[in-house]
């Protein structure tokens, strides 16, 4: 078991985050140990995005987040001022939804957001509900995260106290409540149409599709916004210092900062602040200002660049930058911003088996092909992972995942090596991309390491001993 | 009838109120009887069903979808494992075994003396922080060993481990079934108002009409 030691820069009241040189535009109060507090917040400039946006036009404030280019940081990052336009004219009441169910396997960012500085999230929320002129807003919260729920429900306590939240916000006109909700533990609410099903007192499972959008038919059928947590928080910034400002930070097609979470086996693992589209993921590894490189006399085997759900990338793909765009092409997402690095002594067999393990057991059941296939790629791998593997097995795990994911799995990454590059996201057989995403280890590690499937199958011992039988002559 | 105690029905109803359907209070409430008994009851079901509109089959088949409502009696402290693919690679699968040897149950029981019940669970979001545990909910970061054996020790004698959990977290540690130990409370004099769609048909008050952006 690996020694931990705490880091250099790591601060012990903000546990994960390193404060590495750069913008801090939704990091900045982390540095003070009350930041999580309404007196830190207005000392440090809170609420001024929102006063900002209070003093213009509810279609002014849209068109200024519209015109930043704000990327959705939950995972599959639309733009969030046009998801806002997506609401039909006319019909109303509209919701927010937060969402901040966070548990994608290697995503460690809006819990700390949530717990450090939860106001920032609430002037996101009050300013997403302005623009828009959403009626109600329901903070959905994982079940597991306890600690962000209480800071959250001090934060809104001391928002309603303090005439931030609720009716007539800052002597205006605009009054909105913010209900802090909870979950109970099932990560496919992480789907923004599985979050209303909870929402509404149901199961968890997601709505078939069309409508796409939820701003279209949402919570209790009426238009309605589901946005992450990490993108509400950049509202107040966005506000208080304008688009312009905001698209001074990172690249033309992803501008901002954003937070990624990198784990695993580097010297620092830790949720940095990093430039979006400009940083690479040479960088953020090896860089001294990050995560300073493979812990010592180890070196890079692979690392995922999106969460679970994410297709494996190599040593080739490190100077890729954390752009959505780049990594999509190159096969893969950037997802949640959860990175998760590994050394060579990483049994990728086991890490496979790992991490389609965790969406078979969190498979809602709705769809058979993923109900049915998560389950047996499960049982598969664990065969082969002790010993029992059958040669056919390999080929069989890439059928099932067919049947899941029709077609050529997209890794764009393999073309050099004769296999179809096709663009991510993956066709699929089911309402969600759930099923899909536990194709997402098995055909990476299948097509770069199938040696070490082969070595873990032709390894099995045949049976040799002779079993006796009562009662037959020999 | 009457599972939750007095205060408790005021806090359900505070609780249901906010939202523009009951049914919607379903998960909350379901913690608030888990809070109360540790565990979701039969009676806490009939209960529920009462206050959300809803029957008891259908607060069984919505609360049973979600891992963290337990339907039998678990122990004081529910120790959450987390064996997923960050904790993994630093050796998360060791220190469950740790786990499992140290209070001699596997993961999904609960030892004998009723105190601890043990879960291997699936990523938390302390993933920079691997391996982690959680003790009813509550974070312990880059876990050894060591660590475990003392937050075991100090649950036996009484004392909090939060401190110890290096996630900025202290305090006493709660009963299982409490998540916050805070509850949100919205003064009426300051609430907004639930806005159930049935009842609104106009944009709220700060958004301009159609009429009027036209002209």
């Amino acid at each position: 078991m690996a020694e931990p030691t705490l880091p250099d820069g790591y601060i012990a009241h903000a546990p994960g985050f390193i404060a590495n040189d750069g913008p801090k535009l939704i990091t900045g109060r982390f540095a003070h140990e009350d930041s999580f507090t309404l007196e830190r917040f207005l000392a440090t400039g809170g609420y001024q995005g929102l006063r900002t946006a209070l003093g213009r036009a509810p279609a002014e404030v849209h068109a200024e987040v519209r015109e930043a280019t704000l990327l959705g940081r939950g995972g599959a990052g639309f733009p969030a001022g046009v998801k806002w336009g997506f609401c039909p004219e006319g019909v109303w009441p509209r919701y927010l939804v937060v969402n901040g169910d966070e548990s994608e396997p290697g995503t460690y960012k809006d819990r700390l957001l949530m717990e450090r500085d939860p106001h920032q999230l609430i002037e996101g929320i009050l300013i997403a509900c302005y623009a828009v002129g959403l009626s109600q807003a329901f903070l959905y919260v994982r079940g597991e995260m306890a600690l962000a729920q209480e800071r959250l429900a001090t934060a809104l306590d001391e928002a309603y106290a303090a005439g931030y939240v609720g009716a007539e916000i800052c002597g205006s006109n605009f009054s909105v409540d913010v209900v802090l909700h909870w979950g109970a533990g099932a990560y496919i609410v992480g789907e923004e149409t599985a979050l209303i099903e909870s929402l509404e007192g149901n199961r968890g499972m997601p709505r078939l599709k069309p409508p796409y959008f939820p701003a279209a038919i949402g919570l209790y059928g009426q238009p309605t916004i589901v946005n992450n947590v990490e993108t509400l928080a950049n509202l107040g910034w966005i506000l208080a210092n304008g688009a312009d400002a905001y698209k001074g930070h990172g690249s033309d097609a992803s501008p901002g900062t954003r937070l990624f979470a990198v784990s695993g086996h580097v010297r620092r693992p830790g949720i940095y602040e990093v430039e979006h589209g400009v940083t690479t993921f040479r960088e953020l590894f090896y860089g001294d200002n990050f995560c300073r490189g493979i812990r010592d006399g180890h070196e890079l085997k692979t690392f995922i660049p999106g969460g679970g759900s994410a297709p494996w990338f190599f040593e080739e793909h490190l100077d890729l930058p954390l752009e959505g765009r780049v990594v999509g092409e190159a096969g893969s997402m950037l997802g949640s911003g959860a990175i998760v690095v590994m050394d060579e002594t990483t049994d990728t067999v086991k890490a496979c088996l790992r991490i389609v393990q965790f969406f078979a057991r969190e498979s809602c059941g709705k769809c058979s092909p993923c109900r049915e296939g998560t389950g047996w790629q499960e049982q598969i791998l664990q065969r082969i992972l002790n010993g029992h593997g059958r040669p056919s097995d390999i080929d069989l795990l890439l059928d099932i995942g067919d049947n899941i994911s029709p077609g050529p799995y997209p890794v764009a990454a393999f073309a050099e090596q004769g296999l179809d590059a096709v663009s991510f996201p993956p066709r699929q057989t089911t309402i969600c991309p759930l099923g899909p995403s536990a194709v997402a280890p098995i055909v990476s590690t299948i097509r770069r390491f199938r040696h070490e499937f082969e070595a873990r199958i032709t390894r099995r011992d045949p049976i040799t001993v002779a079993v006796p039988v009562e009662g037959v002559a020999s | 009838m009457g599972f939750f105690t007095p205060a408790n029905e005021k806090v359900a109803a505070d609780i249901a109120s906010r939202y523009p359907r009951r049914r919607s209070a379903m998960i909350p409430l379901l913690h608030l009887a888990q809070e109360q008994e540790g565990w979701v009851t039969g009676p806490a079901m009939e209960q529920i069903a009462e206050l959300t509109g809803t029957t008891p089959v259908e607060v069984l088949g919505t609360g049973s979808f979600y891992e963290m409502f337990k339907f039998h009696p678990v122990g004081r402290y529910l120790v959450n494992v987390c064996t997923n693919i960050s904790c993994q690679l630093l050796g998360a699968d060791d220190l469950l075994e740790h786990v499992e040897s140290s209070l001699g149950v596997r993961a999904g029981s609960t030892t004998a003396d009723g105190l601890f019940t043990v879960e291997e669970v699936e990523c938390v979001a302390a993933c920079t922080e691997a391996p982690c545990f959680t003790v009813n909910y509550r974070y312990f970061h880059r876990a050894t060993a060591d660590l475990f054996d003392e937050v075991v020790a100090d649950l036996r004698t009484g004392e909090s481990p939060l401190a110890r959990g290096g996630a900025a977290d202290d305090g006493p540690m709660p009963e299982h079934g409490t998540l916050a130990r805070n509850r949100q409370r919205i003064p009426i004099r300051s609430r907004a108002g639930v806005v159930p769609p049935e009842d609104v048909n106009d944009p709220p008050a700060w958004m301009p009409t159609e009429a009027a952006a036209d002209g």
